[in-house]
């Protein structure tokens, strides 16, 4: 019976989570003003804030739970772990290729080598390492221990990269012109950032669910099927 | 029996990882043709361009040191993990971080060399010429080095055990290393085209913070990297 409600209440979650979602897309695509110098392109701009951010806020709850893994050590941590490894993957791959695309007809290209830009791709490509480190390691305590090490490392990294590259091509900085944004942009961004804010909650709980189902089928020993012969190694 | 201190643990242990170099001579021979090997493949790849070839060089000889550097660090586990000699180091009774400092040290002072080795063969084949004084260009070369060392002793022990570990090694161990590469190779371009800006310190003092930062965190981290 419990089980039963908690099912309902979880699919009313995720539905509630795609009327925001919806809500969301629909002030920015149609309900917002299109930008006065970029016109409709900058409604990339209702995507891909978001999903940078939340690319940030998973980096960070790995982070978290890679620091707390060495100090107490948990399968429910190191699944954390790998979920928010992988959502950060996720969001700020599909983030970058919409800045990618806005910027063409906004910068004229597609890639400029900003300090923000090129800090979020070296630590997509960092954590794309992050992934292969898990899939590569067969031993789950010791996947979970030299994840964690990996972890730590990449987002230490985050402030010399910024500040190597800030500095690498300091010889022409992109200006970043402050502009005086309309309230109707203001609200649909919030109504976005909350809608991906719940998406990334959704995948969160669903990938923590996997691996630590994964890590659970690793670390118990199966029992012998009825009939089986004991084989004595 | 009293536990050896820290540092006098490191010294042997150092000096066991360059005896054994010095031994065999094998991995040092690989590793000087193989970094000749990929400068001269920079240059055909980019031409005969002697202008671009020179204003590049820093470049190339960061790739060359960056590339070799793999090859090293995988080595240096190799070795450790034949026999299982790793296993029997840390049933000594010595600090497990001795044994990251040691390799860490050990791998840092064969790419030094190394790098060292190719300012040389740049003047030669690059006609690169050295505008500052070579004691900056030897401290760039030391930290950077430093740099390559800390955090790829640190994951060539994790992929030594690992499944596929010549592939994973460069994929942890490359993007982390950016900013130490873009460090070092600007550092270098400036002694080989001179400095009117005044930019290197800025670079030393950040490849210096990068080295304090990875050296600390290895040397915390390491012994739950080889814990059992």
């Amino acid at each position: 019976m419990e089980m039963r409600m908690r099912r309902r209440l979880e699919i009313a979650a995720v539905l509630g989570t795609l009327g925001i979602f919806a809500y969301a897309a629909w002030t920015g695509l149609v309900w917002a003003p299109p930008d006065r110098e970029m016109g409709d392109v900058q409604r990339i701009m209702y995507a891909h804030v978001p999903m940078v951010q939340m690319m940030l806020l998973s980096g960070t709850i790995n982070f978290v739970c890679c620091v707390v893994y060495l100090f107490r050590a948990s399968w429910k941590t190191d699944a954390l772990a790998e979920a928010s490894a992988e959502t950060a993957l996720v969001f700020g791959a599909i983030g970058t290729t919409l800045g990618a695309i806005w910027g063409r007809p906004t910068w004229g290209v597609y890639w400029a080598w900003d300090p923000r830009l090129t800090t979020v791709a070296i630590l997509l490509v960092a954590y794309a390492g992050y992934m292969a480190l898990r899939r590569f390691v067969d031993d789950p305590e010791r996947r979970a221990v030299w994840s964690a090490v990996t972890g730590i490392i990449i987002a230490v990294d985050v402030p010399i990269i910024y500040f190597s590259v800030k500095w690498w091509k300091s010889l022409h900085q992109v200006q970043s012109t402050p502009r005086t944004v309309d309230p109707q942009m203001v609200y649909a961004l919030r109504w976005n950032i909350t809608a991906f804010f719940l998406v990334l909650i959704v995948f969160l709980v669903a990938r923590y669910r996997i691996a630590l189902a994964a890590r659970l089928r690793e670390t118990t020993v199966p029992e012998p099927a009825p009939g089986a012969q004991q084989v004595v190694a | 029996m009293r536990r050896p201190g820290l540092l006098a643990s490191t010294w042997v242990l150092f000096w066991k990882d360059l005896l054994l170099e010095w031994r065999s001579r094998a991995r040092v021979n690989a590793l000087v043709f193989f970094s000749l090997a990929t400068l001269l493949l920079f240059s055909f790849a980019l031409g005969p361009d002697t202008a671009l070839l020179r204003r590049n060089a820093g470049g190339y000889l960061w790739l060359a040191l960056l590339l070799s550097s793999v090859l090293a660090l995988g080595e240096s586990f190799r070795v450790e993990r034949e026999n299982s000699s790793l296993e029997g180091l840390r049933l000594v009774p010595v600090d497990t971080r001795s044994i990251f400092l040691a390799k860490g040290i050990a791998n840092a002072v064969l790419l030094a060399a190394l790098g060292v080795l190719l300012v040389p063969v740049l003047v030669a084949l690059l006609d690169v010429r050295i505008v500052l004084s070579w004691g900056r260009l030897v401290t760039i070369i030391a930290l950077g080095c430093l740099a390559i060392a800390a955090p790829g002793t640190l994951y060539g022990a994790i992929a030594s055990h690992a499944r596929a570990r010549d592939v994973l090694l460069p994929l942890l161990l490359f993007p982390i290393l950016i900013p130490a590469l873009v460090a070092a190779a600007k550092g270098t371009a400036l002694v080989f085209e001179g400095d009117p800006m005044t930019q290197f310190p800025s670079w030393i003092a950040l490849l210096g913070s990068f080295d304090l930062l990875y050296w600390g965190l290895g040397f915390v981290l390491f012994p739950r990297v080889v814990e059992e």
